[in-house]
């Protein structure tokens, strides 16, 4: 069985590898993506103070600190939420105006260190409460979002039109008349693309996370395993779509449908914060999301394998169950 | 995954093959001896059983109640004009199509994984995957059977050398072929099935596809071919069953079955030669597209008769019968490419 399997893989790999056009666009695109998101995103941020407030609405005439000019004043009602915010540099400053008066700055940010002389001044008794953390710009937010949305296409159109280009051409109605059984080749096809995927994916990562400067908060084997099991996810989801039809408007009508899904509601762009609750649960019921969510988690909060447990099993459940379906349906000719 | 590379004691005695053309008289000597050579010779149990073999599609019945043995060691042809049913029995025979009922045997048993693994099969059109070299082809397939011959051996057997690091896409319709034998051959099988494997290629590369085959009959496989060439069947095949509409019209060996249906000789006359009137003849008479056969064993009674018809016998041919004046006789229909 490994023999068989391994003769389908190297013979997927060499036909991928000698495809200059399509193994050059897949790591052109989202190297191009990111530069530009980077050069777009990754400039100096805005001349402007931002400080959270702890209330629910803000009300200048409670504190003379409040009517300072050129600064943005955020209600936050939450403190642990306000707390992560100055953690990560999106707020410069956090107050609390209700007496006794308490703030907090990020001592490893310059703009608090200007923000906290301009309180001092107005409210000469505030209490001051460290904490420190680095800055997470728009771009290191977007980075996972930008290799998730990469393994994303690679993952569902990669395989899906290889499957379905070996049925139309009677490829696999050959490879049907040897002792190679569905689940041999649907695994060859699944780890072919899962090591490619895995290749660009590392490379891009080591690449792009130099260009912008990026730093990896967690652990980078755990980085690693996400990125299989999204993977695994994927593939096996582009698999449920080829392992039956052969026609390339349905396969593409299809892998459309799942695609752009997972682009608006996965949290490739933006979060999904305070979205309504039913968009949350459909963007839960994505693979990506939870690629997104726990590659996220680990690489700007460096969350570890408890935090995203419950994301690593979505991903191996879903994996599973779409591998099984993709076998159970799997058709070699065309009906 | 690439062969083991090491040459298995036993295998690898074919003769070796040269692609270069033989004198025809040379093809005529392998004809006859195809001829000559008696079907009777293997009274061995049957290597594959096909037992009432019936194929419904949602409109048609493709294959109606079909049933044949192949005994082990021979060249089993079957042949029929396009849409008779050949490739819907031969896909089923290989396992890869599910019959609407009967069954196959092989070797007394179901097909299951001991079939698949000493089966070879050529398709009438198979695609192979992109980007991969002839040689590549040859060890992707070699890989996925438990044994068989080295990849070297299939390539030089083929007579692919020249073209084995040459891109599958880039070979001629006669290469393709070729190529698409090697794969079918690369496990060494017991059985080998072609369907139609000289459908589209010139003179020259059918005659070398024959000459191949020659050399694969030599080792004593078994052979199941299907073709609408009649001269192909009479030159490789040792029994022949004869499909019409999905139901076998006519078995046997070639020789027995012309001898049997042909004591008689042909005259053939173009179509515009032979008048209407003459139509009302006591003649045994069958239409073909271009011309009109008459069948006989009296030559000098029916020449009188024609002659007394006033029939013009100036393009008057006499041949003996062939595999297609056999179909047409049992048949009424011209054998359709």
């Amino acid at each position: 069985m490994i023999r068989r399997l391994f003769a389908v893989l190297h013979a997927r790999n060499l036909e991928f590898l000698r495809d200059r056009g399509t193994l050059l666009f897949t790591i052109a695109l989202p190297i191009m993506i990111v530069i530009g998101m980077g050069f777009i995103f990754g400039g100096p941020g805005r001349p402007l103070f931002k400080v959270g407030v702890l209330a629910a609405q803000i009300d200048p005439a409670s504190d003379p600190f409040l009517r300072e000019r050129y600064v943005d004043f955020v209600p936050l009602a939450d403190e642990a939420v306000a707390l992560k915010k100055l953690t990560h540099q999106q707020i410069d400053l956090l107050v609390d105006v209700r007496a006794p008066v308490r703030y907090w700055v990020n001592t490893d940010s310059p703009k608090g260190y200007v923000i906290e002389k301009l309180l001092l001044a107005a409210d000469s008794g505030a209490l001051r409460q460290p904490v420190t953390g680095a800055a997470i710009r728009y771009v290191d937010w977007l980075f996972p979002g930008i290799l998730g949305m990469n393994m994303m296409f690679s993952c569902l159109f990669g395989v899906g039109y290889v499957v379905l280009r070996y049925r139309k051409s009677g490829f696999l109605k050959r490879l049907h008349a040897t002792p190679l059984t569905a689940f041999e080749f649907l695994s060859a096809q699944v780890l072919s693309r899962l090591g490619l995927i895995l290749f660009v994916t590392a490379v891009l990562y080591m690449g792009i996370g130099t260009i912008i400067g990026f730093h990896n908060s967690g652990s980078l084997a755990l980085l690693a395993l996400l990125a299989v099991l999204g993977a695994l996810s994927m593939i096996a989801l582009g698999l449920t779509i080829a392992a039956r039809f052969s026609s390339e408007e349905l396969v593409g009508g299809l892998l459309n449908l799942l695609t752009w899904p997972m682009m608006l509601l996965s949290g490739i762009w933006f979060s999904l914060e305070g979205a309504p609750r039913w968009v949350n649960w459909v963007a839960h019921t994505l693979p990506l999301t939870h690629l997104l969510d726990g590659a996220r988690a680990v690489m700007l909060d460096g969350a570890g394998i408890r935090q995203i447990a419950p994301n690593l099993l979505y991903l191996v459940v879903t994996a599973l169950g779409f591998l099984a379906f993709g076998a159970w349906s799997f058709r070699w000719r065309i009906d | 995954m690439k062969a083991d590379g090491t040459r298995r004691p036993g295998r690898g005695n074919f003769p070796r093959h040269r692609w270069t053309a033989r004198p025809r008289s040379e093809s005529a000597r392998i004809a006859r001896q195809s001829l000559e050579d008696p079907a009777e010779r293997t009274v061995s149990n049957p290597i594959l059983e096909v037992r009432n073999l019936v194929k419904q599609y949602p409109t048609t019945t493709a294959v109606d109640g079909v049933s044949f043995e192949v005994p082990e060691g021979i060249c089993f042809g079957i042949l029929g004009p396009n849409g008779a049913g050949k490739t819907t029995t031969v896909e089923i025979m290989e396992g890869i199509l599910p019959p609407t009922a009967g069954e196959v045997r092989y070797r007394a048993e179901p097909l299951g994984a001991r079939f698949h693994e000493e089966a070879g099969i050529l398709f009438q059109k198979t695609a192979l995957q992109d980007f991969l070299t002839v040689r590549q082809c040859i060890a992707l397939f070699r890989g996925l059977y438990a044994k068989g011959l080295d990849v070297d051996e299939v390539i030089r057997l083929c007579a692919l050398e020249k073209l084995a690091d040459r891109d599958s896409r880039k070979l001629s319709g006669g290469q393709q072929q070729r190529l698409l034998l090697a794969i079918a051959l690369v496990n060494d099988p017991e059985v080998l099935f072609l369907d139609e494997p000289t459908t589209g290629l010139d003179p020259q590369a059918r005659r070398n596809f024959w000459e191949l085959m020659e050399s694969i009959k030599a080792r004593r496989k078994t052979i199941i071919l299907t073709t609408h060439y009649m001269e192909e069947a009479e030159l490789l095949c040792d029994e022949i069953v004869i499909m019409d509409r999905g139901r076998i019209i006519a078995q046997g060996p070639p020789r027995r079955l012309l001898r049997e249906h042909f004591a008689d000789v042909l005259l053939e006359l173009p179509r515009q030669d032979f008048p209407e009137r003459a139509r009302s003849l006591p003649l045994k008479i069958i239409d073909a597209s271009d011309r009109v056969e008459i069948t006989t064993q009296d030559l000098e009674g029916t020449l009188r008769t024609l002659l007394a018809a006033e029939v013009p016998l100036t393009h008057l041919r006499v041949r003996p019968g062939n595999l297609e004046d056999l179909f047409l006789e049992l048949t009424g229909s011209e054998l359709r490419p």
